[in-house]
């Protein structure tokens, strides 16, 4: 058989069509760097996602309401970080390690979803979190699953089976307050203003403004565009929130017969674009707080890695003699 | 009914409480490390630990509620829920080691060491009771806690025989703790009176094993057996440290301000 040498734009041209063609990229398959390093940055950025979201959830573990609702809570804010660990393993794949994406996390290089850099106040901002902010996190993930990185594709398969069944969680606890008392359905409707918009946010700028959109919808990292995610957001929640006799809060909020969508008021990108650059009210602290406590923990992980050395000096003296 | 009858059946409702509140403190404890554990595998893995215990102290309460619509009493008509969370520290029926706080790392698994250890061999002992249900709810622990043992174990040797630092802070923890075991072996009255018929277990009974075991995974892990020459009690009694209260104002908050609400 005859060896080729492809040069860089066959190579490029290859893997595009592979692309098209609907096949999915595996770890060992050569890729453009750009390709790589998009793929880095989201997927990090997915995993970051996870673990500090951990920490406006586990604000309420230890006063969750009922047992029941305690072990709900904890369960979730548990498999959070499991997807955290599933997706820093998935990203390792592209030749990167979880110490470099921590220390980028850490040190403002690389994001997480800004959503988290809003406090979590009440017992109803869990359940509206798990409903509005797992329910955004999964349409978007729903089309990722198609997404062309292999790893990454099969990571949102299984991610999102756990993330559906946050969304069912977090909205039964919504129906239990918004059929409660005058001060529980106050406290629904007064999460539910105050996440909203922020959740309407997750999905990026419209998508004439987005930086990384267009590159990543031709090598189908991306597979749906923001805008449309966001509609497609809008239009399953809507009915959710009239069930809870919730009012949306947006004004300009109506069904569009002619579209077959509800058109929505504008998004404040002001607001969110001082979030995103660090101005929100908890984006010190959840960095410092995942600072800290890597930091506090580094004793443990030294003397891990310390008793492994011993043990495996031990193992080899045991063999020696 | 007979008197007896009655009485073992109030008796067994105390008996549940005192597990499930052991369990409960204990669980709530765990908790606290889940997004502040040394590393991601250890939030997962402490959590699974702590819902462990949530899960056992809702079993144990749920057969108190059940024990409690044929006894009467201040429990009467109450959920567990009700127990969980709307009793005041003197009611709280738990040993000292499980309210304790959470420390650092090696002060939580020099903790879970103690009483893992403990667990296995007390819930293998509970799963003999002649009451069928708590010899159900035993069965069920004792596989999670013989894991659990697994993990503390471990953990034990791996700090205590890791660097120095992680030494120091284990055998610090190993002191610090040793004062609140002795209790783990106290049987109060309760429990001596539900002892001849086959209900509850006889804690002193199993102190023998309990020393020679931690003794082993202390000498294994390069640790000091502590001299032993503080110890306190008084859970059973109602008569807690002052972590206690503040533990229950966290817990109880949402019951406490809006109470009598479904959630
Ligand atoms: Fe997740
Ligand atoms: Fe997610
Ligand atoms: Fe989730």
């Amino acid at each position: 058989m005859t060896q080729f040498k492809l040069n860089a734009e066959e190579l490029e041209q290859a893997f595009q069509n592979r692309i098209d063609d609907e096949q999915k990229i595996e770890p060992k398959d050569w890729m453009p760097e750009a390709y790589r390093k998009n793929l880095i940055r989201q997927m990090s950025q997915h995993a970051h996602s996870e673990v500090i979201g951990m920490q406006p959830e586990g604000n309420w573990i230890s006063r969750a309401p009922t047992l029941r609702r305690k072990m709900i809570l904890l369960a979730k804010v548990q498999d959070e970080g499991g997807h955290g660990l599933y997706l820093y393993s998935a990203t390792e794949t592209l030749g990167i390690t979880r110490e470099e994406l921590v220390e980028a996390l850490q040190n403002g290089t690389a994001k997480y979803a800004s959503i988290f850099n809003y406090p979590s106040l009440t017992w109803a901002d869990i359940g509206t979190i798990g409903w509005l902010v797992d329910g955004a996190a999964i349409v978007n993930q729903i089309s990722l699953q198609r997404t062309s990185y292999g790893p990454y594709a099969r990571a949102m398969v299984r991610i999102c089976k756990e993330e559906s069944f946050h969304q069912r969680q977090g909205f039964e606890s919504l129906v239990v307050l918004a059929n409660g008392s005058a001060e529980q359905k106050a406290m629904a409707q007064d999460a539910l203003n105050r996440w909203w918009w922020p959740s309407l946010m997750m999905f990026g700028p419209h998508d004439a403004e987005s930086a990384h959109s267009a590159q990543s919808m031709k090598w189908k990292i991306k597979r749906k565009s923001n805008d449309e995610l966001r509609q497609a957001f809008v239009d399953q929640t809507i009915p959710q929130i009239e069930f809870l006799g919730l009012k949306v809060p947006d004004d300009d909020l109506k069904w569009n017969e002619e579209r077959g969508h509800y058109d929505f008021g504008a998004i404040d990108w002001d607001e969110f674009l001082r979030v995103v650059s660090g101005k929100g009210m908890c984006n010190k602290q959840r960095v410092e707080h995942h600072k800290k406590v890597h930091d506090d923990g580094a004793w443990v992980r030294e003397a891990m890695r310390a008793y492994k050395v011993k043990t495996l000096d031990r193992n080899r003296m045991k063999e020696a003699s | 009914m007979s008197n007896t009858e009655s009485t073992t059946r109030e008796n067994t409702l105390e008996y549940s409480i005192g597990l499930g509140d052991d369990s409960l403190m204990l669980g709530q404890r765990l908790a606290e490390w889940c997004r502040n554990a040394p590393l991601l595998e250890e939030d997962l893995a402490i959590s699974n630990v702590a819902l462990d215990f949530i899960g056992r102290a809702n079993m144990f309460y749920e057969y108190a509620v059940e024990l409690a619509k044929v006894t009467g009493g201040v429990f009467k008509n109450q959920s567990v829920d009700d127990i969980a969370y709307l009793r005041d520290s003197r009611e709280y029926l738990n040993l000292l080691i499980f309210e304790m706080p959470i420390g650092d790392f090696a002060y939580t698994m020099t903790r879970q060491l103690i009483v893992d250890l403990f667990n296995v061999d007390y819930f293998t002992a509970l799963s003999a009771s002649s009451d069928s249900r708590l010899a159900a709810i035993a069965a069920k622990t004792l596989k999670e806690s013989k894991y659990h043992l697994r993990r503390s174990h471990e953990w034990a040797l791996r700090l205590g025989d890791g660097t120095e630092e992680s030494h120091t802070r284990m055998q610090n923890a190993v002191n610090e703790l040793w004062g609140y075991t002795p209790e783990l072996f106290e049987m109060s009255e309760t429990e001596l009176a539900l002892l001849p018929a086959g209900i509850s277990v006889d804690r002193a009974a199993l102190f023998d094993t309990w020393e020679a075991r931690v003794s082993g995974i202390l000498n294994e892990a390069t640790l000091d057996h502590p001299p032993g020459d503080w110890q306190v009690t008084g859970g059973r009694a109602g008569v807690h440290t002052e972590y206690h209260g503040h533990l229950l104002s966290e817990m109880q908050f949402l019951q406490r301000a809006y109470p009598g609400l479904a959630w």
